[in-house]
């Protein structure tokens, strides 16, 4: 990928050499390589493809292929779990994004007390069980259960059981995403353009707009579409705040879950083959964007 | 918070004052301080007071409540599952993320760069669909014969597969900054492959095995999506913490559902706490 460029790394013996040295093997390696092989064929590969091969097969005497699969995607159930969770995903990543690329530039560029405390605590999300954010959101923001209930009831908002929670939850799963992005590319870059900008008479929002915005695009880009991917899949803090009822907060996940319950495995599958297809063109996505990125900087 | 609350009621004399005191503690302009105050209060509004409530109830009842909960055979039978089915998967993530990262760094082979994807699938799959995944081939009409449905195998299998990518995609790039020249000494000096692995290998990698493996048994504790489909639910035998949680919170048992989901919690800070101390000291040591 980067071979054009040298780097201090390349300094020493060539990486030809290094590579031929290292690419020196005994029998262990063909093991290993079989082992490894075989472990991602029986773990991954094979599951995923029979998912693909299901989505299009024949069920209920009625023939396979492409027309019945559009037909399980277009019944109106489906059509409206996946118009709710792409609604959903769209907020909850405009709201991350947002959130995301201030928050970066305040711990980057700023010194405050309690910096790294918010620095350690930002990435608390995403290693909090989905159960246990949907049932924070829940013990927070329920008219009944909740310790803000009162105001819930008072102003008539509702939070859980309706489409604000369930935005509120996939935030929550996605929330770290583009900070991890971001952070790191503002710490590379310095603050060397952003002073020189400044002192050339460039106000905050120009020097954000011309200088900084440009810098860190890429990873902004990289982080919105892992936000996206992990907002369109989350299922389970979804399942707790929602009622999770046909045509009454039934996402995308949710939907392949009752279909999976109630026997009615096709309309499952079509559910999870539009959902693996999504993964699978979101990781096409950042692996094309992952050169560009190291190719900057 | 309190800088900024003391800050904007000051009038303009004491300006001077306040830019000594703010060179010391905080950069902050007028505007990113509004900003740092919006930030804050939507990260408490969906984060920290949600994650407080949980503590909060899950302490309604006192510590005795708390323990009895955690300690009911039920409850203490699902906490046990988890944690050894998580500590076993975690094992298995150590062995074989290491072997496939060494693979993917040292040994080149036709179609290799398939494999990188194949690694982050499980990342990008829904939850729901990795258990709908495994269920295809290893479930009810499995085309191959076996079915994992409501066993303890079929939870392993779950967590095998939501946490492979950790340890693969933490030693991977220590792996690739390791210096060969380093091995080629070792070897030439008389050592084995083995001694070369044990001595050298295995301490450069040790601090990235260590974080994966916490990511993953992080990641194992508190899985749920996965396994609703394939766990089967049945007490004390294939009943995991996440999903005790929610079979109270459908019971309206909410502050039985905050005490599991205490413990949970507890396990995240935890590994935050180790990733944090181990890349402190790996960026200590260069």
């Amino acid at each position: 990928m980067a071979d054009a460029i040298p780097t201090p790394l390349d300094a020493g013996p060539t990486r030809e050499a290094r590579r031929r040295v290292r690419s020196k093997r005994g029998p262990l390696a063909y093991v290993l390589r079989t082992v490894v092989v075989l472990y991602l064929f029986f773990l991954v590969v094979w599951p995923v493809s029979v998912v693909v091969q299901r989505a299009f097969a024949p069920t209920d005497g009625k023939p396979g292929g492409v027309g019945p699969l559009w037909e399980r995607l277009t019944d109106p159930a489906a059509i409206y779990a996946f118009n709710l969770t792409l609604t959903i995903s769209f907020w909850a990543v405009v709201i991350n994004t947002i959130f995301g690329v201030g928050i970066s530039l305040l711990l980057v560029r700023h010194r405050f007390p309690g910096r790294r405390a918010l620095s350690v605590l930002i990435d608390l999300p995403m290693s909090v069980s989905p159960v246990v954010i949907g049932l924070a959101l829940v013990l927070t923001y329920s008219t009944s259960l909740g310790i803000f209930g009162d105001v819930m009831q008072a102003t008539g908002l509702r939070i859980i059981n309706s489409t604000p929670g369930l935005i509120m939850a996939t935030a929550f799963v996605s929330l770290p995403l583009v900070i991890r992005e971001v952070v790191p590319v503002l710490e590379e870059v310095g603050e060397d353009s952003e002073t020189a900008a400044k002192s050339l008479g460039a106000n905050g929002w120009q020097t954000f707009w011309r200088i900084t915005l440009p810098t860190i695009k890429w990873a902004v880009v990289y982080g919105v579409v892992l936000s996206a991917a992990r907002a369109i899949g989350e299922y389970g803090a979804v399942r707790i705040v929602s009622r999770g009822a046909e045509f009454n907060g039934e996402t995308a996940t949710l939907l392949i879950q009752n279909e999976y319950q109630a026997f009615n495995e096709a309309a499952a599958y079509a559910a999870a083959f539009v959902l693996v297809v999504l993964a699978v063109l979101a990781l096409v996505v950042v692996t094309v964007i992952r050169p560009q990125e190291s190719h900057r900087s | 918070m309190s800088t900024l609350d003391t800050e904007r009621p000051d009038p303009a004399p004491a300006q001077p004052r306040l830019r000594k005191r703010r060179s010391r503690r905080s950069t902050l302009t007028r505007a990113s301080g509004v900003g740092l105050g919006l930030a804050v209060v939507w990260f408490s509004l969906l984060v920290l007071i949600p994650l407080a409530a949980v503590v909060i109830a899950a302490a309604d009842g006192g510590w005795s409540t708390f323990v009895n909960t955690i300690t009911d055979g039920d409850t203490a039978a699902a906490i046990r599952l988890t944690v050894a089915e998580a500590a076993l998967v975690t094992v298995v993530n150590v062995v074989m993320g290491t072997v496939i990262a060494w693979v993917l760094v040292r040994d080149r082979f036709w179609g290799k760069r398939v494999l990188e994807v194949v690694i982050d699938l499980p990342f990008a799959l829904p939850t729901i669909v990795a258990g709908l995944v495994l269920l295809s081939l290893y479930g009810p009409d499995s085309p191959v014969g076996v079915n994992v449905v409501n066993t303890r195998q079929g939870i392993f299998l779950a967590l095998l597969f939501v946490t492979l990518p950790f340890v693969v995609r933490t030693v991977q790039p220590v792996l690739l900054e390791l210096d060969a020249e380093v091995e080629e000494a070792a070897a030439s000096l008389g050592a084995s492959r083995a001694t070369i692995f044990r001595r050298i290998i295995l301490p450069a990698l040790a601090p990235a095995i260590t974080a994966g493996a916490s990511l993953a048994f992080a990641r194992a504790i508190s899985e749920f999506g996965s396994l609703v489909l394939i766990a089967g639910n049945q007490p004390r035998y294939t009943e995991v913490a996440s999903l005790k949680i929610l079979k109270y919170i459908e019971g309206d048992q909410q502050a039985a559902a905050a005490s599991v989901a205490v413990l949970l919690l507890l396990v995240a800070v935890v590994v935050i706490v180790v990733l944090d101390i181990i890349s402190r000291r790996v960026a200590a040591r260069g």
